[in-house]
């Protein structure tokens, strides 16, 4: 005899239909929720003197001015750093050593690298760079702490950037006499340079997120004053979020939900490029 | 071809071999740093005392120096965010490939892509400022610092990377197995439950290790909604303190260099790479091992 099913066939669709749509909208829903909250409490806050305010004891006055600074510093220097050895490094794993032995222990390495968390590297740079090289708490070495963090993510998209590219492409150069780099170039960069872009900018918008590292290789939660080298102590605009949302003044809240807004511009607008340029990438290499 | 063509072409490919160097020199880096600061730490702190006592108050007058109630707050932090984000992942993955319209698909998926793309500072504030009050209305006994209100906010910021490695997962079964199920009759449910998710289940697996690595080694979040207390303790309800937590805690303090205490931070920097080195090779392994492939 048949044993009667509690649930059907049918209502069993039915129920795990509901169930994913609900863990769908859970995940919706905090992201509503976060942004909503921290527009009403931040928005307040956004004028033209929060931008240009040197932090300062009282939360009414305090900006972001030299976060906003150092970060901008940070970054120029991390991605001076960093492009140019993730994209030369892509470009070798893929062209160059797609099957030798060296190549393939980088590769192992490189996803060992993106699983490290980032305080390690923060650990890392405060040995190497902050103590050893002797640079201290400088932007020079939270940008290069930031730049070792970020290098994975740029080499794992160039070369897939780079693996994208139809060989015919490669083919038809060489059988012109053209030499491998010229390939490279001349060839191989254009067309796959949308889809290094779109790393790159991924690579930013977690560059600018970042702050355990920053904390431990000794970025400053009050700098009142803008950095002029790379030598000078920084703060940025992760961190002094992170400062302000430790303070039980209300006042401070407000400040650090108005960096917040300002912070989460930056990483949507940057996420929002990427995204439509992988798309629009993606549509002319199918098309 | 010329020489002095050859000759470039073989300075640019040993440019590039020099660049790839140094993602080796990160990973030689980083184990050399830990370890050194933790071979001299290990002469003054005998490391049975380090795995066994049960007190971590190196920055106080009386010294313990026991990773455990550090290592049992990271791993109560870890398990609440993975007891929330393994299933939420997983069925939010089934769901987008099995069930969701292209439609569906095409709006869940970059939002997704936004919750994984907020930086974490930004979740611990969150956790801190709004989901430990409502917490607090709801338990009553639930202190200003928890472990229960990072640890969600943690399960739902891991959600997309386990989707997305589920998706790719499942994406890679082919359509064969799922028409043959159909054909013999099986709903959607069964289908997606009984033949594609046993399918796929390396890299479910997989996507699952990965996800408790990042949670064991997630900073910000803890750190500023989690408290500062080493506790050997599972009760959520409490504030603990992870090992991030302490680096970070040690960081923005005055420990002088050289001293013990700086020191501490190494130790317990090496624990934490350890285990995440672990999970990772794990999941490399099973990737490598049991990963089916279809032809």
């Amino acid at each position: 005899m048949n044993k009667k099913r509690l649930i059907g066939p049918q209502s069993q669709d039915k129920i795990f239909k509901l169930f994913a749509i609900g863990c769908t909208s859970i995940g919706l829903v905090v992201l509503m929720v976060l942004l909503a909250n921290i527009i009403t409490k931040g928005f307040g806050r956004i004028s033209w003197s929060f931008f240009t305010n040197l932090p300062s004891r009282h939360p009414q006055e305090s900006g972001i001015y030299t976060a906003l600074a150092g970060m901008t510093s940070l970054l120029v220097i991390t991605m001076a750093v960093a492009l140019p050895i993730g994209i030369l490094s892509g470009i070798y794993l893929q062209e160059y050593g797609n099957r030798n032995r060296f190549a393939r222990i980088i590769e192992v390495n490189i996803s060992n690298l993106a699983g490290v968390p980032s305080v390690i590297y923060g650990i890392l740079g405060l040995q190497v760079f902050v103590r050893v090289a002797g640079w201290g708490n400088s932007i020079l070495s939270g940008a290069f702490t930031l730049a070792l963090l970020i290098m994975p993510i740029i080499i794992v998209s160039t070369r897939e950037a780079v693996k994208a590219v139809p060989d015919s492409l490669r083919e038809a150069a060489f059988g012109l006499g053209a030499t491998k780099w010229q390939v490279i170039r001349k060839i191989v960069l254009p067309a796959s340079f949308g889809a290094i872009l779109t790393g790159v900018i991924l690579s930013v918008s977690r560059a600018i997120g970042e702050t355990a590292p920053l904390i431990v290789v000794g970025a400053l939660a009050y700098v009142p004053f803008i950095p002029e080298g790379p030598m000078d102590q920084y703060t940025s605009l992760p961190i002094q979020i992170f400062n302000w949302s430790s303070r039980p003044q209300q006042g401070f809240i407000a400040n650090a939900a108005a960096g917040i807004i300002v912070l989460l511009l930056f990483t949507f607008i940057l996420n929002g490029v990427a995204i439509y340029l992988r798309n629009r990438w993606y549509r002319k290499i199918s098309g | 071809m010329p020489k002095t063509r050859y000759r470039k072409e073989k300075i640019i490919e040993w440019v590039m071999i020099l660049c790839s160097m140094v993602s080796v020199l990160t990973t030689i880096g980083i184990i050399l740093v830990l370890s050194v600061d933790t071979v001299q730490f290990f002469k003054e702190v005998p490391f049975a005392r380090f795995i066994t006592d049960n007190q971590w108050t190196p920055l106080f007058e009386e010294k313990h120096f026991g990773i455990l109630p550090l290592l049992c707050g990271t791993l109560l932090t870890t398990t609440i965010a993975v007891s929330v984000a393994v299933p939420m992942g997983i069925t939010i993955a089934v769901y987008l490939n099995e069930y969701a319209s292209k439609n569906v698909t095409a709006i869940i998926k970059p939002l997704l892509e936004v919750l994984a793309g907020i930086p974490t500072v930004i979740y611990g504030f969150f956790a801190l400022q709004i989901v430990t009050p409502v917490l607090q209305t709801i338990i009553p006994g639930l202190a200003g610092f928890n472990a229960l209100s990072p640890g969600l906010i943690m399960g739902v910021m891991i959600i997309p990377y386990i989707t997305s490695l589920s998706e790719d997962a499942l994406r890679a079964v082919p359509n064969s197995l799922r028409e043959a199920s159909y054909g013999l009759g099986a709903n959607r449910f069964q289908t997606a439950f009984r033949v594609i998710v046993p399918a796929a289940n390396s890299g479910i697996v997989v996507s699952v290790i990965l996800a408790i690595s990042r949670a064991l080694g997630e900073t910000m979040i803890v750190a500023i909604a989690a408290g500062q207390q080493p506790r050997l303790t599972f009760n959520p309800l409490e504030s603990v303190e992870t090992i991030t937590t302490y680096i970070v805690q040690v960081s923005m303090g005055d420990v002088p260099q050289d001293s013990l205490e700086y020191r501490t931070i190494f130790a317990a920097g090496i624990t934490l790479f350890v285990f995440t080195f672990l999970l990772n090779n794990i999941s490399f392994w099973i990737r490598k091992h049991y990963l089916q492939r279809y032809e």
